[in-house]
């Protein structure tokens, strides 16, 4: 078959042709150059709704393989080897779902270099996807560090007053941790002879010590992009700094390229060094889930709290996925997705009131619900998903991963589970309070302030609703009907959980 | 003593047309008027195309000449052939550079012709002479070059430390000719390892040998702590001159090191292999960490190339293990390429942004360029890419070979060195792209067609060199040392 006519070459590259596009398109035709965005990017939610539709279920392998030589000279073996499972689907199809409806969100959010922005986002759709489909490593990596470069202009150039601060922090924290993440993969291909990730998971004869090694090398990049505590502090930064549409991005999908590394490549490739790291990761799982949430609590301003808040709900996923059994990884993997939605979700709704405030400051906030209602039951309801409410997508996704941990035998522990179940508590507290701040109680001194210079604070627009909307349903389709999201995984999940007990067996 | 044949001139055949073509284009230069010495630059151009025809007609071709003096294989080919690229890149950059500064004199271009010859001649040396004798070739016309905007101080001041540093440098080669002459009987390159693996040789006197001849070569390629020259060299010369010597003068002497060391000292590889990764990881340490003070651009990218020949001295590190050097030979070829193309594409925008007096070389000069600018920027910021080693540029993939080598020769501690060091370059690398395109500013450039068509060829090839550097791999690895 034609080389860019394979679905899965078409779906990750298919924004570049864009990309070029929009190169034609003069600067000052701003709304030409977001229609031509929106539609490239809408396009290729098509292409992967095209990939969904061809995708089994039931088949636990890869699929849709697009596999091909590339540099095989010198005593070099590396591929183009693109492929989808069970792990990766729903990440893929999050990934091209949330970028048109993060480039609606800038219609009016990002008057300046408008060209500019949209090449880079859609640069980075290409970088995101790329890392989800690639089956080899060289090529993950090229994806994986390329990421970075479209992120890094986005947070600098259309970000908050320390936004080049952020943005520099943010590329030097992911490439430390990515820099030592490539000698292992250099080890691994020298080692094995290939760099194709399915070949050196059959071959698994990686010595023990070596394993420990590399583990730590592959941890090393995908913990800071998790971001597991302690690595953390250059999420506030990039989040806060970020523009709306960085941020939901940033939090939605930049953050599961670290928690899908270590389900892709460190559980597969090292599983013994996973099992002993197991308790260790849930460890610092279960920090994290604490610091995160109590952190969110003491903020300020609300952004930020959100930001705060990734860090708790994603220590959740490294719980899930350490729990190294079926549960805990399903629960994992769908507590993705959820984070995802949510997150993005407030992401967008906090961009959305900010646009008419210019303040995140929650003391100036109160009593909106009066004034925007619709504005006001959409953020009950994102809220409430994200602090776990049974009914919507973060129970299902947190209630599996709970289950999981607590039956864990590579964990080994249960109190790690009842600690970190208090911090289900602990997110209905801050989410609760940051809604109450907001949206109850008296009216705050932002209303007064905004009507002084104009119209007052108005409800949602039609354009933003329609941006809402889609997230909306599939968060109470997660909560309400969660079946096909796990048929989907589950095939891939049980053969890793398979080979993980094996592992297990000969280590004891 | 065999008598000379036409194949002992076959074998030096491109360096002498090159000679040749210098030494009359001196005399048409004489003929050309001044205000058209543009046509100059273009012969010399037609002369380093011509030559690189004639080089790449000799793939597959080798043999000894002239007695073992000199030596045509893979290799030297490879090396030459990157050479008349970068003498080509060379005049494109000098072309509208030299006019607009007022230094546009004939002699220019026959100057870097002549020093090309050197280090072709560099690369095809089989006998330790003849290294000495490219050396001197190759460094006198650059020190010249160095000064050739007198009377700037600045410039005259390059010139003179170059001279000055250089000359004693060269003394430290011939110093360690004669030694390694003392050690062995023989300054041929082909004979020193029989006779060093015979019991009667001083190991001693031939490992001091050995390291004098790394310390005068490790001058010539600004290696630490060997590279006190470079920022005010760099800094003073003309930005076309500096772009050129920056990367022929590298790409000579790495070939020079690469065919002496693999070919003549693997005996002495358990000494030195300890010295090369000292210096490697000091390069790479202190260039990088000395260039995040730097905010005059061309200093900034002095101090870059002092720590990229500490990327290219990893190659070096397991050229005694006969199993990787192959690997390791082949990927430092690469990351020279690899290095030119990106280092004349960066020099090729700094050009762009110079004004006559030294204005225009601040990285704040750079604010706002992304704005007015938009190509320039984005072709400076795939350069600043490439230098970081980050896709999708030749930088990356030429950095994961020379990591491969190193990695493969098991010297685990250099290669996270390199790589934590390559995250200190990017601090730096990535302030000039913050400035172009996180800062606002009115920059003025000057836009010529030759210098434009140098930075697209390079960022293009930057690029696309790094997606399919299938080519390039395979002829780095089939370009190994002959021996005889």
């Amino acid at each position: 078959m034609n080389f860019f006519l394979q679905p899965l070459t078409l779906l990750t590259f298919f924004p570049l042709l864009g990309v070029l596009i929009l190169f034609f398109i003069p600067s000052d035709r701003k709304d030409a150059l977001r229609w031509t965005a929106l539609a490239v990017s809408l396009v290729t939610f098509g292409i992967s709704l095209w990939v969904l539709s061809m995708f089994e279920p039931s088949n636990p392998d890869l699929q849709l393989v697009a596999q091909y030589d590339w540099i095989t000279v010198a005593g070099w073996n590396i591929q183009y080897y693109l492929g989808v499972d069970g792990l990766s689907i729903l990440l893929v199809l999050l990934t091209t779902f949330l970028t048109p409806i993060s480039i609606l969100s800038t219609w009016t959010a990002v008057e300046e270099r408008v060209k500019d922005f949209m090449v880079f986002f859609l640069l980075l759709e290409v970088g995101m996807t790329g890392v989800f489909l690639a089956q080899d490593l060289f090529l993950f990596y090229i994806f994986w560090e390329f990421t970075l470069v479209p992120m890094y202009f986005i947070i600098g150039i259309w970000g908050g007053p320390r936004r080049i601060y952020a943005a520099i922090k943010f590329f030097l924290y992911t490439m430390a941790g990515s820099i030592l993440m490539l000698l292992a993969i250099l080890w691994l291909g020298i080692y094995g002879g290939t760099f194709s990730v399915p070949e050196l998971i059959a071959q698994g004869n990686i010595p023990a010590n070596v394993q420990t090694w590399l583990f730590l090398a592959f941890t090393a990049a995908f913990a800071i992009k998790v971001p597991m505590w302690p690595l953390h502090s250059w999420l506030p930064d990039a989040h806060v700094e970020a523009p709306t549409a960085g941020s939901v991005i940033l939090a939605g999908v930049m953050l599961k390229l670290g928690t899908y590394g270590f389900l892709r490549f460190n559980i597969p490739l090292f599983p013994e060094a996973s099992i002993q790291a197991a308790p260790w990761i849930a460890l610092f799982a279960t920090i994290g889930i604490i610091y995160g949430a109590a952190v969110s609590y003491a903020q300020a301003d609300v952004k930020k709290l959100v930001a705060y808040s990734s860090v708790s709900h994603l220590g959740f996923v490294m719980l899930g996925l350490f729990a190294l059994n079926s549960q805990g990884m399903q629960g994992a993997i769908l507590q993705m997705i959820n984070h995802g939605l949510s997150t993005g979700a407030l992401f967008l709704l906090v961009g959305m009131i900010y646009e008419q405030t210019h303040t995140r400051e929650l003391k100036v906030y109160g009593g909106l619900w009066k004034i925007t209602p619709v504005f006001g039951t959409i953020m009950l309801i994102v809220a409430l998903s994200s602090m776990g409410l049974p009914g919507l997508n973060g129970f299902v996704g947190e209630f599996a991963i709970l289950l999981g941990a607590f039956g864990s035998q590579a964990i080994g522990n249960a109190w790690y589970a009842a600690i970190s179940a208090l911090g289900v508590i602990m997110a209905a507290v801050y989410i609760l309070y940051m809604f109450q701040k907001m949206f109850l109680g008296p009216q705050g001194e932002i209303v007064d302030e905004v009507k002084q210079h104009g119209h007052g604070i108005r409800d949602l627009n039609w354009r933003e609703i329609a941006i809402m909307v889609p997230l909306l349903i599939l968060i109470f389709w997660i909560g309400l009907y969660p079946k096909p999201f796990f048929a989907l995984l589950a095939p891939a999940v049980d053969p890793l959980v398979d080979s993980l007990s094996t592992a297990a067996l000969a280590m004891h | 003593m065999t008598p000379i044949d036409s194949f002992d001139f076959y074998t030096i055949w491109p360096l002498t047309l090159l000679t040749i073509w210098a030494c009359v284009l001196l005399l048409a230069d004489l003929f050309i008027p001044k205000e058209r010495k543009g046509l100059t630059a273009l012969l010399s151009a037609f002369g380093l195309a011509l030559t690189l025809g004639f080089t790449l007609a000799q793939i597959g071709d080798e043999g000894l000449g002239f007695n073992g003096m000199v030596v045509l294989d893979g290799f030297s080919i490879f090396v030459n052939a990157l050479l008349l690229v970068s003498g080509l890149l060379g005049v494109a950059l000098a072309y509208g550079y030299v006019k607009r500064m007022g230094i546009e004199r004939g002699e220019y271009y026959t100057l870097m012709l002549f020093s090309i010859t050197g280090m072709m001649l560099m690369a095809q040396a089989a006998d330790l002479i003849v290294v000495f004798l490219a050396l001197e070739l190759l460094s006198i016309p650059l020190y010249v070059l160095a000064a050739f905007a007198r009377p700037k101080v600045e410039s005259e001041e390059a010139g003179l430390k170059y001279f000055l540093l250089g000359a004693f440098a060269t003394g430290f080669v011939v110093y360690g000719t004669a030694l390694v002459f003392g050690a062995t009987g023989t300054t041929s390159i082909f004979e020193i390892i029989q006779k060093a693996t015979s019991s009667n040789t001083s190991g001693l006197l031939l490992s001091i040998g050995a390291s004098l001849i790394l310390v005068g070569l490790g001058f010539k390629v600004a290696v630490v702590p060997f590279h006190m020259w470079t920022p005010d060299v760099y800094q003073g010369a003309p930005s076309a001159v500096t772009a050129f010597m920056s990367s022929g003068a590298k790409i000579a002497g790495f070939a020079a090191l690469l065919r002496v060391f693999a070919t003549a000292f693997p005996s002495i590889a358990t000494d030195m292999t300890g010295i090369f990764w000292a210096l490697s990881a000091l390069t790479m340490i202190l260039g990088n960490v000395i260039a995040i003070a730097q905010t005059n651009i061309k200093r900034l990218l002095a101090y870059s190339s002092i720590a990229q020949a500490g990327y290219i001295l990893m190659a070096f590190v397991p050229y005694g293990d006969p199993d990787v050097a192959p690997v390791s030979i082949a990927a430092g070829l690469f990351y020279l390429v690899a290095y030119a193309v990106t280092n004349f594409g960066a020099w090729g925008v700094v050009i762009a942004l110079e004004k006559s007096e030294g204005r225009g070389l601040e990285i704040g000069d750079y604010a706002g360029l992304a704005r007015k600018h938009p190509a320039l920027a984005a072709a400076m910021t795939v350069f600043m890419l490439s230098l970081i080693g980050l896709p999708p540029t030749v930088g990356l993939v030429g950095k994961i070979y020379l990591f491969r080598a190193v990695i493969d020769g098991g010297f685990y501690g250099l290669a996270v060195i390199g790589v934590l060091t390559s995250l200190v370059s990017a601090y730096y690398y990535l302030r000039v792209v913050v400035t172009m395109y996180m800062r606002d500013g009115e920059p003025e450039t000057e836009r010529e067609s030759f210098l434009d068509l140098t930075t697209i060829v390079t960022a293009v090839a930057t690029v696309v060199i790094s997606l399919v550097p299938q080519f390039l791999f395979a002829w780095a690895s089939s370009a190994v040392l002959k021996l005889f």
